[in-house]
């Protein structure tokens, strides 16, 4: 305790430099401006999808809705159930692809990591370092070969096409493995070993409670990704189609659908910021270990 | 550990009985490895559900797209090797391809650097403020990224008539006097693309650096400041950054990464093909062959050269990195 009190007194004793009030009210102005002008197109979004039809074609156009009314929101529902195939399809398909393929994804990068990270056997180091390496690849440089690698396999047309690939996402893996580096302690699993626990054991009922924070980092990443899948050229039938897909062939329909394809981004992008908002301190514990050494 | 055994007193009996301890030093070696290996069965298995998704659907099509760079593929026939025909081709007589180029190369110059300076800068303000203020200043400031461009709320901003919102003000104000078309004349095709794409680029590098810094132990802030340093931006450059450079160094590659693959906020705000191919990018000059002309061999071309920039400009980024704080 008395350790403790000479600790504090002498943090607060030393400043660290050049902190100063003025300063600090520059911080904060600075901020301000700074969150505000990042925040900008997204409170337009909002604010176009809460305008009546008639602000919309307003001259000249009013940043704020006057009269703001959800009627957009509804149109897009009625629009969407009106058409061809229902919306509820639509929101099944890219609701299913991201849950499937961020399920999966977390998993199989969590098992893969876990001997890649406690173990040291022939090819393990060679696995991490391809893997590492490829985290400069990106999905659209492999699109083409992928084209062929699916038709192979026979994935053309069908969910898999997408989820699949997913599974297999490098940074997942890669910030997965750093995170059990840092925070599995080699002792906890030869106690384990001890009390005769298997491999899978070990994982399920030690690794995998440890790594919670990483698990929801992978969560967040790979919902960003799949959730935003639109039109790929894996997929063909109308009723296999995403949202994204759905709502841009909506959006293009020019200003009178303004009002509508803004209430669009701002449901596509409340799931994904719900998920981050709820996991975000996990998030950043993870990415502390994030860092590569050369 | 495997090679003690083998070293044997005859080693110097001649090049022939040199040759033999060798070969048997070898076969000692994968024994051991292969019993090693044997003893990891259960590691193996852990691997292999994602090993067999990562070879099938990147290390499969990495070196396959370099293979199909020299060969004329359409899909329908079996390919046929063609030498370096598609790269004389790429750089020779496609005007397009080194306008995409170019582009790409200006994008991910502006871009890449800003983006990454701007994810540091701002990691670096929110450091020191409040906790529950940061996590809500965070949460803004990723927001953007979440959006996936939102390049239809930018097309209404940015919209040629006059009921595009910047037209309006600017009319308005009476600073211009007929409306811009901002997404269809080239001169302000590139500067909006690279603002919204600035404006989504606070993602992952953002959070490691926010993370990095949150990890850096007060006491050498203090050491620091007892050494002599006197102001934050020499604290910045001796103290903070030397300690965080494995997440710079992330980031770095995340940076990059993201820069050289600018395409679809591209399409979003000026259609599939822009005014004049005036931002018209690598990535989108491949999926106009891969995608839309199925010709597999040249777009396998243009992939290739695409991994060779990312991966130099990766090794190059990384020597840079090495130096910070020196």
């Amino acid at each position: 305790m008395k350790i403790m009190g000479i600790k504090k007194k002498r943090k607060i004793m030393k400043r660290r430099v050049s902190r100063s009030v003025r300063g600090d009210i520059a911080l904060y102005l600075f901020l301000l401006v700074f969150v505000a002008v990042m925040m900008l197109p997204l409170i337009f979004a909002v604010n176009m999808s809460l305008k009546p039809l008639n602000e919309l074609w307003l001259f000249p156009p009013r940043f704020f809705a006057v009269n703001p009314t959800l009627k957009n929101y509804y149109d897009l529902f009625r629009l969407m159930t009106d058409s061809w195939i229902p919306m509820s399809r639509y929101i099944f398909n890219t609701f299913f692809i991201t849950i499937a393929g961020t399920a999966g994804h977390i998993i199989l990068a969590s098992m893969a990591a876990y001997p890649l990270s406690k173990y040291k056997f022939p090819g393990s180091n060679m696995i991490f370092r391809l893997i590492r390496s490829s985290l400069m690849f990106s999905g659209a440089v492999l699109a083409v070969p992928n084209y062929l690698v699916m038709s192979t396999l026979g994935l053309i047309d069908s969910y898999l096409s997408i989820i699949i690939p997913a599974f297999g996402s490098t940074l997942g893996l890669f910030l997965m493995k750093q995170f059990m580096d840092q925070m599995i302690p080699d002792e906890l699993l030869k106690s384990a070993d001890i009390d005769g626990a298997t491999e899978w054991d070990k994982f399920w009922k030690i690794v995998m409670p440890i790594v919670k924070p990483a698990w929801l980092t992978l969560m967040i990443f790979s919902v960003q990704n799949l959730w935003n899948t639109g039109a790929t050229p894996y997929i063909y039938t109308e009723s296999k189609k995403t949202l994204p897909y759905a709502l841009s062939q909506i959006s293009l329909g020019g200003l009178s659908r303004a009002g509508i394809g803004a209430a669009i981004s701002v449901i596509m992008i409340l799931f994904p910021l719900m998920v981050f908002i709820i996991s975000q301190s996990n998030i950043i514990e993870t990415m502390a270990t994030s860092g590569m050494k050369d | 550990m495997f090679n003690q055994p083998t070293v044997s007193n005859k080693a110097f009996a001649g090049p022939a009985a040199g040759e033999r301890n060798i070969m048997r030093r070898i076969k000692a070696d994968l024994a051991c490895k292969w019993r090693i290996a044997k003893k990891h069965k259960m590691q193996y298995l852990f691997i292999m559900p994602y090993l067999v998704i990562f070879v099938a659907f990147t290390v499969v099509p990495v070196v396959m797209s370099m293979c199909l760079s020299f060969t004329y593929f359409n899909i329908l026939e079996f390919p046929r090797f063609i030498g370096l025909q598609n790269y004389f081709r790429l750089f020779v007589d496609d005007r397009i391809f080194i306008k995409s180029l170019a582009n790409t190369i200006m994008f991910a110059v502006v871009t890449g650097p800003v983006s990454y300076m701007i994810a540091l800068f701002m990691a670096w303000l929110i450091n020191d403020i409040p906790r529950t203020l940061r996590v809500i200043v965070t949460v803004l400031l990723y927001a953007p990224s979440l959006a996936g461009g939102m390049t239809n709320i930018f097309r209404i901003f940015f919209s040629s008539d006059a009921t595009g919102y910047l037209n309006a003000i600017l009319l308005k104000w009476g600073i211009i006097n007929e409306p811009i078309k901002y997404l269809e004349n080239p001169d302000y095709i590139v500067p909006i693309v690279i603002f919204v794409i600035l404006w989504g680029s606070l993602g992952t590098q953002f959070l490691s650096f926010i993370a990095g810094l949150q990890g850096i132990d007060r006491q050498y802030y203090e050491a620091g400041a007892v050494d002599g340093i006197t102001n934050r931006w020499q604290e910045l450059w001796y103290v903070t950054l030397p300690l965080m450079k494995p997440q710079l160094l992330f980031g770095a590659v995340i940076s990059i990464t993201g820069s050289f693959n600018i395409g679809s906020v591209v399409t979003g705000l000026t259609g599939t093909i822009s005014a004049d191919y005036s931002a018209h990018t690598v990535v989108l000059h491949l999926q106009d062959y891969g995608t839309t002309k199925f010709e597999m061999g040249y777009a396998s071309a243009i992939a290739t050269v695409l991994f060779i920039i990312m991966i130099s400009s990766n090794m190059a980024v990384r020597k840079l990195i090495n130096k910070v704080g020196e």
